[in-house]
């Protein structure tokens, strides 16, 4: 179901109830979605969506099971295109875009996968230094350099000649942070970065995305599961529902007079 | 009726768009292989993969078709009294047919299978998505390196199989039925014609490995993201390889006497 009709009209629109009428940063937008229609086949997934995230802020989109939230990720990497409407990242239309146009784009972006889609014949070094190697003139010295500080900063230590298939879940995921972190992007999209984590790695992902977001600014669009991470590092929520999305920031939309979204919210903690 | 016309149609349509993507996913690994950046590492890489690790299955076949064909071919000139034949016509057998359509079909078989499912695995984990999102074309890093090994696999394993089956049939015809060796190595250096026969077989190898690799690319590259898609892909590449390859050896031998 659309949520509202054009860019201006996101950044006002009400969602999550009648209070909320604007947020911080709306004025702002980074990537918006207008008017997205989207299906696989004969599924509809999204019908003549419309959202926006906000630059600089954390957005997490929530939702059921084939409800459409990996798809809008990878809508915004220009990984797919939509029947309908225009996907605007950072100020370009992607779905106007060849797939040497979407590459410029792409550089501004960094996506974390659900299962870390690290090239499984190369180590975890290779992985990380591989766009490096492609798209700069560093030198040798220089990318080990950019690589072991990423890999640092993740908690990754000593994992240089490891291969993906050796490392534990929430290794994985972290390196494939630091891989999505690698080129220094101003948007980054994490697909289900909780999933199939124990608490604990659970608690050092979040750690990890709000400490890179206050750090560095990122815009962050995460899908996720995990509605008490959801609570508590999200600036915006995006849930889709059957037949509609709203939007908002976590504890309005949980407090708020919608029902099925506050039991949504509420189920989840 | 009207049906039936359109399904047709469709059906024709979905071919016809088939033929095109995959000439258009042919002119990219071509374009990826004569622009820079070189990756001598991977191709180099994919040569060990797709050569190297074919050969014993390529020694082994080769051998057992020279050794049946020795045996066949002895007892069938031995009714004729020209066993001394028996060079030339394992020889130009190897050399002319069994040679390139077997290693063809072994490889097919072994690397191209591996191939599809390797490329198609990788769709599965995203691998190739996330090539993409790090604006690294996959086209250039994963597939054109494993398609160009298998044009230049192709006729060093297909010279590899000859090789091995004529000293298959040499076992056979000398060591077995105590044919004479001289008469053997002779009546091969006799009939066979390096560039009528030799030639004509690397070059249809080299048409052999450019087929088969665009099949075993083009199948993992487009196959479904899960299991089962990989699954009917890397069937699909055996099959569909197989088929082409047969077709591509009656057209090349029709047409160009190759």
């Amino acid at each position: 179901m659309p949520l509202v009709r054009n860019e201006a009209e996101i950044a006002t629109a009400a969602r999550g109830g009648s209070e909320a009428r604007t947020w911080p940063g709306a004025e702002n937008l980074h990537v918006s979605l207008q008017n997205v229609r989207m299906a696989y086949g004969e599924r509809s997934v999204l019908k003549a969506l419309s959202c926006g995230f906000s630059r600089g802020r954390i957005s997490v989109i929530l939702g059921g099971s084939g409800s459409g939230k990996s798809t809008i990720l990878r809508l915004i990497g220009g990984l797919i295109h939509p029947q309908a409407g225009a996907v605007v990242v950072d100020g370009q239309d992607v779905t106007r875009l060849s797939e040497r146009g979407l590459f410029g784009v792409r550089r501004k972006l960094g996506m974390l996968f659900q299962g870390g889609a690290l090239l499984d014949s190369y180590t975890v070094f290779d992985n990380l230094a591989l766009p490096l190697r492609e798209q700069t003139r560093m030198s040798p010295g220089e990318i080990a350099d950019q690589v072991h500080g990423i890999l640092k900063e993740v908690g990754v230590t000593d994992a240089d000649d490891l291969l993906p298939g050796q490392l534990s879940g929430g290794m994985l995921r972290r390196v494939a942070l630091a891989r999505a972190l690698i080129r220094k992007p101003v948007i980054l999209l994490c697909d289900e970065p909780f999933s199939g984590l124990d608490p604990v790695s659970i608690k050092r992902i979040e750690a990890l995305l709000v400490g890179i977001n206050q750090q560095y600014g990122i815009t962050m669009i995460v899908v996720s599961h995990h509605i008490p991470s959801t609570m508590r590092m999200a600036d915006r929520v995006l849930l889709l529902l059957a037949n509609r999305a709203v939007e908002g920031p976590p504890e309005r939309l949980r407090e708020g007079a919608d029902r099925e979204v506050a039991e949504f919210l509420n189920e989840g903690q | 009726m009207a049906n039936a016309i359109a399904q047709l149609g469709n059906r024709s349509l979905h071919v016809v768009r088939g033929l095109g993507n995959m000439a258009a996913f042919a002119a990219s690994i071509g374009l990826a292989v004569v622009t820079p950046p070189v990756r001598p590492e991977a191709f180099v890489r994919e040569l060990y993969k797709l050569g190297v690790l074919s050969l014993v299955i390529i020694v082994v076949c080769g051998l057992s078709v020279g050794m049946v064909l020795g045996l066949q071919g002895y007892h069938t000139l031995e009714r004729f009294g020209a066993e001394q034949s028996l060079g030339a016509l394992v020889g130009l057998s190897l050399i002319r047919e069994l040679g390139p359509v077997v290693t063809a079909l072994l490889v097919t078989g072994r690397a191209g299978s591996a191939t599809t499912a390797e490329i198609g695995s990788m769709v599965a984990t995203e691998q190739l998505d996330g090539l993409r999102m790090l604006s690294i074309d996959p086209v250039r890093l994963v597939v054109s390196p494993k398609a160009l090994a298998m044009i230049v696999v192709m006729p060093l394993l297909t010279a590899i199989f000859i090789v091995c089956g004529l000293y298959g049939g040499y076992l056979v015809g000398v060591g077995l039925m105590g044919g004479d060796p001289g008469l053997y190595m002779a009546s091969i250096r006799t009939s066979v014609d390096f560039y009528n026969d030799v030639e004509a077989c690397l070059l249809k190898a080299g048409v052999f490995g450019v087929l088969v690799g665009l099949i075993a690319t083009y199948r993992g590259y487009t196959s479904a993201p899960n299991a089962e898609g990989v699954s009917a892909a890397t069937t699909s590449t055996v099959v569909m390889g197989s088929v082409v390859v047969l077709l591509a050896d009656y057209v090349l031998t029709a047409l160009w006497g190759v």
